[in-house]
């Protein structure tokens, strides 16, 4: 196991560094993953071999290109167990394609139609729909959350009724780490027809979903939080639904003829694929899901648990130290605050120590108000952080936490 | 004193310091001596944008000298924002608005600080010189 870590790390160039003068201890992973060196040297592939523009050109670069970019496409259908691979499209990120379903959503709606999310979300999960709701009169219901940071299932029952139209919640929370309960959420909207689309942003690092299995509607997610590129994500939407909703965007390739009179739009996934994609991104989505498979989610859940127990355990030693976000099911994510101490401040002098943490709302501010605090310290891990990693992040904690008091 | 002899005298002290940790502690120090703001005047309008922390300032005229308060809910911040006010505090609006910055760089504010922090000092800075700036108007009628 050792060995494999060891090895682990040495995939990832950016983690060999130093920062301030200390060896980079990276732990902002719930904001973006960093890369492997498999990964890099795909994207340079793919401008050194193969760019082209792709389903258009008859020429041969074009013929790769596309093919690339369609093999991608099927690594994440795979990936995700999705029926069909058209089911699957790429998008700029998860903020991207939540736009993209509350966008299209504008015509199936009206006014006194409810949508519910879920008081853990991120702001990407709450604003197109507050958006969506100002175009259609629809109303937007909340489920609210205990002080662990779990929902309250019970109130969510009681908010789902024949006027549910859509439930958008996200997998797993990125400010608290809290795995929501999404196969009940799921099962309990189907029982009124209602459309769910799960936000897997911050679960697709750590776990691997079965959109089959889930039986979810829309499952999103983004590629650079599975160390794989900027500017790209995915949404899986069952076919069904995919024909059921309007094109988001026109423009070119997601149409089947165009005249001044009308257009016919292309069959999926293009119809929602308008104008030339990121094409070097989506082809590289698949090496990093390719890669991410090659580490295997057994051990990426295996070391992740004994990452977050053993920080949480640590942190806790230290007095004053105050984790917020207390669910039983966790991915390995920790919020915390430091007793009469900004997070800011604590953000500041961990990174002169070499520790990369997140610090502020996260986008989540009804979370800070729920806790009435201005914001928290976060620790995210992925697998190739290491219990070193952990020791680091806990003395330079301790350290500011002397500074500053 | 004027301006330019408060920030010389800012970059004079802070180069004692060997290194970021001594910089940090000093600045942490200078943000107990921070003028606090009226508890009242802690208002939202008061509040300057472009911090990841809460940053409140209020300015004065007495005597055609502007006297700025400020309180920050981070300590870092208010570290930052006394060193500001240690150099603009009890200056003309004119020589406020005049005044070049050149010490925040000398002092390696800027680049020792993340960019979201940068940002909430040039607002900080802003706010300083809108003051100013409003207040010179006032006594220009």
């Amino acid at each position: 196991m050792k060995t494999k870590l060891r090895n682990i790390v040495a995939d990832f160039p950016i983690l060999q560094q130093q920062v301030n003068g200390k060896p980079l201890v990276y732990l902002d992973n719930g904001a973006s993953s960093q890369k492997p060196q498999m990964v890099i040297d795909a994207i340079t592939k793919y401008y050194s071999e193969i760019n082209a523009n792709i389903h258009r050109g008859v020429h041969t670069l074009s013929q790769k290109a596309t093919d690339a970019y369609e093999d991608s496409r099927q690594k994440l259908q795979a990936h995700f167990n999705a029926k069909h691979s058209y089911e699957i499209l790429f998008t700029k990120g998860t903020t991207d394609a939540i736009n993209l379903v509350a966008s299209s959503f504008t015509t199936l709606l009206n006014a006194g139609d409810e949508i519910i999310i879920s008081h853990l979300e991120h702001h990407s999960n709450i604003v197109p729909w507050q958006m969506l709701c100002e175009r259609t009169g629809a109303v937007l219901k909340v489920i609210p959350m205990d002080e662990n940071g779990e929902l309250l299932m019970k109130t969510y029952e009681d908010l789902l009724s024949d006027k549910t139209k859509i439930v958008a919640v996200n997998h797993v929370s990125n400010a608290l780490g809290t795995i929501n309960p999404i196969e009940e959420i799921i099962t309990l909207a189907h029982q009124y027809n209602t459309a769910v689309l799960i936000d897997g942003a911050q679960a697709t690092p750590h776990i691997k979903p079965d959109v089959q299995a889930l039986n979810c509607d829309f499952y999103v997610c983004s590629a650079h939080k599975m160390c794989g590129p900027t500017g790209v994500g995915m949404l899986y939407g069952k076919e069904e639904w995919l024909n059921k909703l309007p094109p988001y965007q026109g423009g070119g390739e997601m149409i089947k003829e165009v005249s001044f009179e009308k257009t016919t739009y292309a069959e999926l996934p293009h119809k929602f694929e308008a104008g030339t994609p990121n094409i070097a991104g989506g082809i590289v989505f698949g090496t990093a899901i390719d890669y991410m498979n090659t580490i295997g989610f057994d051990y990426i859940k295996q070391q992740e648990e004994m990452l977050l127990q053993y920080a949480t355990e640590e942190l806790l030693k230290i007095e004053g130290l105050q984790i917020i976000g207390t669910a039983t099911q966790k991915a390995s994510v920790i919020s915390f605050n430091l007793k009469n101490i900004h997070p800011y401040d604590v953000g500041v002098i961990v990174d002169k120590l070499g520790v990369a943490v997140r610090t502020g709302h996260h986008c989540t501010q009804p979370i800070m108000s729920f806790y009435n605090i201005a914001g928290t310290v976060r620790a995210s891990f992925m697998f190739y952080n290491t219990k070193n990693d952990v020791d680091v992040l806990v003395s330079a904690v301790k350290r500011a936490q002397i500074m500053l008091s | 004193m004027t301006i330019q002899e408060k920030q010389a005298e800012v970059v004079e002290d802070f180069d004692l310091f060997e290194d970021w940790m001594e910089r940090y502690e000093y600045m942490i120090s200078l943000g107990k001596t921070l003028p606090q703001i009226d508890e009242n005047k802690k208002t939202t309008e008061n509040i300057i944008k472009g911090c990841q922390s809460k940053v409140w300032l209020d300015a004065k005229l007495v005597d055609c000298k502007i006297i700025y308060t400020a309180d920050s809910d981070a300590i870092i911040t208010k570290g930052i924002i006394a060193i500001l006010i240690s150099v603009f505090n009890n200056q003309t609006p004119q020589e406020i608005l005049n005044a070049n910055l050149d010490f925040i760089d000398k002092i390696g504010l800027k680049e020792h600080l993340s960019p979201t922090r940068a940002n909430g000092l040039v607002s900080m800075i802003k706010q300083i010189k809108m003051y100013a700036l409003a207040y010179q108007t006032q006594l220009s009628k």
